[in-house]
């Protein structure tokens, strides 16, 4: 199956599964050193990949996938492209709280290739929340592994009472005030 | 936010008065509204030429073919346009002074510096905006005949070319001119700056480029008309992370560019962002076809036209008289994006 569906798959107990699709190989790298850092009761695996479809051959080895993070690097528009032509390969029902877009980068405001309202539009347009950061900071990669952590866990069903759409639906509001 | 940016759409479409949006500086919770790089309509209005009898346009001469480094400046308190002389003679002194304290020297050189301050009033795009200020350091060698023609040191220029958006609110004793224009030694530059920013209370900073404004800057550039268009576009790039610097040159026969940039363009004087982002799509993939390699992957660093050519490190040359106003515009919205 080319596409990625969220619940063709049974969950693994008390773990969660998080892809990073993205361009920037070395960048994936140090976010997901900074996810598997961070404490947690659950088991985690992150899966990197530079592009979708992702490889049928190995499909039935991989667990179930909770999250998927998008990450567009704000110096370079080919990772905009990479990630709009991905985007062809989720299940539309994965958009319900599923997924993610990063956009990495900021740090360097005069080094930006890529309109960011584009980027905000893609999220809206997708019903996804985009989150800003800057990989190359320590704090900053921290923060934003933690975040993605959170993420991870409500999207895997493991905080009890909330669901990645509530989620989804409590970031999309909080956003618009 | 993102609710923010689509109301501003139909403001955008409903405002009659040219609207010029600002050139993205890539801060990514930017100002939805009225930004070029973050507008949804992502609309410029072009001005119109100049033509060639508005002006003396020996004295805008001076501002062409010549490398001149960005400045954004942050508004002059109490800066008074009939005192020119006399803050050319507190400069003048400023300079003397610390080139007894050894700085700003060029060793070994005896020269007398002589500083001149001049209004420049072609230097205007609306009514609103305060004529250009023009700083000149000359020298006279000591060694040299005393009629001899003084040797242009260095040459600042503050300017304001439709600086509305931040001169609209600007207090009394403020005087708007966000873009200051360097050319010569970086040494003088230090000084005046120094006695600027002490004298009038503003802060000047370097303005750098972002490559998504190099991008918008060479599609206006292509599609402006020229006589006889003497150099082609081209597209200087670097490919980050490699073991050894790359720089990658892409260079286009005027008439072609100017060719594709018509076929694109839908509305004459007016530009979009899918305009700029269809053009350099076709530049890329042309470029793909033939090398095999994602110049959107990279950083562009440097466009150059006929009109003008741009660096990402802040450093212009402007080649032709009748678009001056208009790379001026251009560059106002950068520097003011950076104050505000």
């Amino acid at each position: 199956m080319a596409v990625l569906r969220p619940f063709d798959k049974l969950p693994g107990l008390n773990s969660a599964a998080l892809l990073l699709v993205g361009s920037d190989e070395e960048l994936q790298q140090k976010l997901a050193e900074a996810i598997l850092q961070e404490k947690r009761d659950f088991k985690i695996s992150i899966h990197i990949a530079t592009s979708l479809p992702l490889p049928s051959e190995r499909d039935h080895l991989r667990p179930r996938i909770d999250l998927i993070v998008f990450m567009i690097d704000i110096k370079s528009k080919c990772s905009l492209k990479n990630v709009e032509a991905s985007l062809a390969h989720v299940d539309a029902t994965f958009f319900l709280g599923k997924v993610c877009f990063l956009v990495t980068g900021v740090g360097r405001v005069n080094c930006c290739s890529i309109e960011t309202n584009a980027v905000c539009k893609l999220g809206e347009a997708y019903c996804s929340p985009v989150l800003f950061c800057e990989l190359e900071l320590e704090g900053v990669r921290v923060a934003t592994a933690q975040r993605l952590l959170r993420m991870l866990q409500i999207c895997a069903g493991l905080v009890p009472g909330f669901s990645a759409l509530s989620f989804s639906l409590l970031m999309r509001n909080s956003a618009d005030d | 936010m993102a609710a923010m940016a689509v109301e501003s759409a139909e403001d955008g479409a409903a405002r009659t008065l040219p609207s010029l949006g600002r050139l993205s500086r890539g801060l990514p919770f930017g100002r939805a509204y009225g930004r070029l790089g973050n507008s949804p309509s992502g609309r410029l209005i072009l001005p119109a030429p100049l033509s060639q009898e508005s002006g003396d346009p020996q004295r805008t001469a001076l501002l062409l073919r010549k490398a001149w480094t960005l400045y954004s400046v942050t508004p002059l308190y109490r800066f008074c346009r009939g005192r020119l002389r006399d803050y050319a003679r507190l400069l003048g002194a400023f300079i003397a002074a610390e080139r007894q304290k050894g700085l700003a020297v060029e060793v070994g050189v005896e020269l007398d510096i002589k500083v001149a301050l001049s209004s420049l009033p072609e230097l205007q795009g609306s009514e609103q905006d305060q004529p250009a200020v023009l700083v000149q350091l000359s020298s006279r060698s000591r060694a040299s005949p005393k009629n001899s023609e003084d040797k242009i040191l260095w040459s600042g220029c503050f300017c304001c070319v439709y600086g509305d958006d931040l001169s609209e609110n600007m207090p009394e004793d403020f005087t708007c001119l966000p873009l200051f224009l360097a050319n010569g030694a970086e040494s003088y530059m230090s000084v005046v700056g120094n006695w600027f920013q002490k004298t009038f209370d503003c802060i000047f900073r370097r303005l750098a480029i972002s490559p998504f404004s190099l991008t918008w800057m060479v599609a206006m550039w292509t599609g402006c008309k020229v006589d006889k268009a003497t150099s082609g576009v081209e597209l200087v790039f670097s490919v980050p992370r490699l073991p050894q610097p790359l720089d990658i040159s892409y260079a286009i026969h005027p008439e072609d560019a100017k060719a594709l940039w018509d076929t694109i363009q839908k509305t004459p004087g007016e530009i979009t962002q899918e305009e700029v982002d269809v053009f350099m799509d076709c530049l890329y993939s042309h470029f793909h076809r033939h090398f095999k390699i994602h110049l959107s992957a990279t950083k562009l660093v440097k466009v150059s036209t006929a009109i003008a050519s741009a660096h990402c490190d802040g450093i212009v040359k402007m080649l032709h008289s009748q678009y001056l106003s208009g790379v001026l515009m251009l560059l106002t919205e950068l520097a003011i994006s950076q104050i505000q």
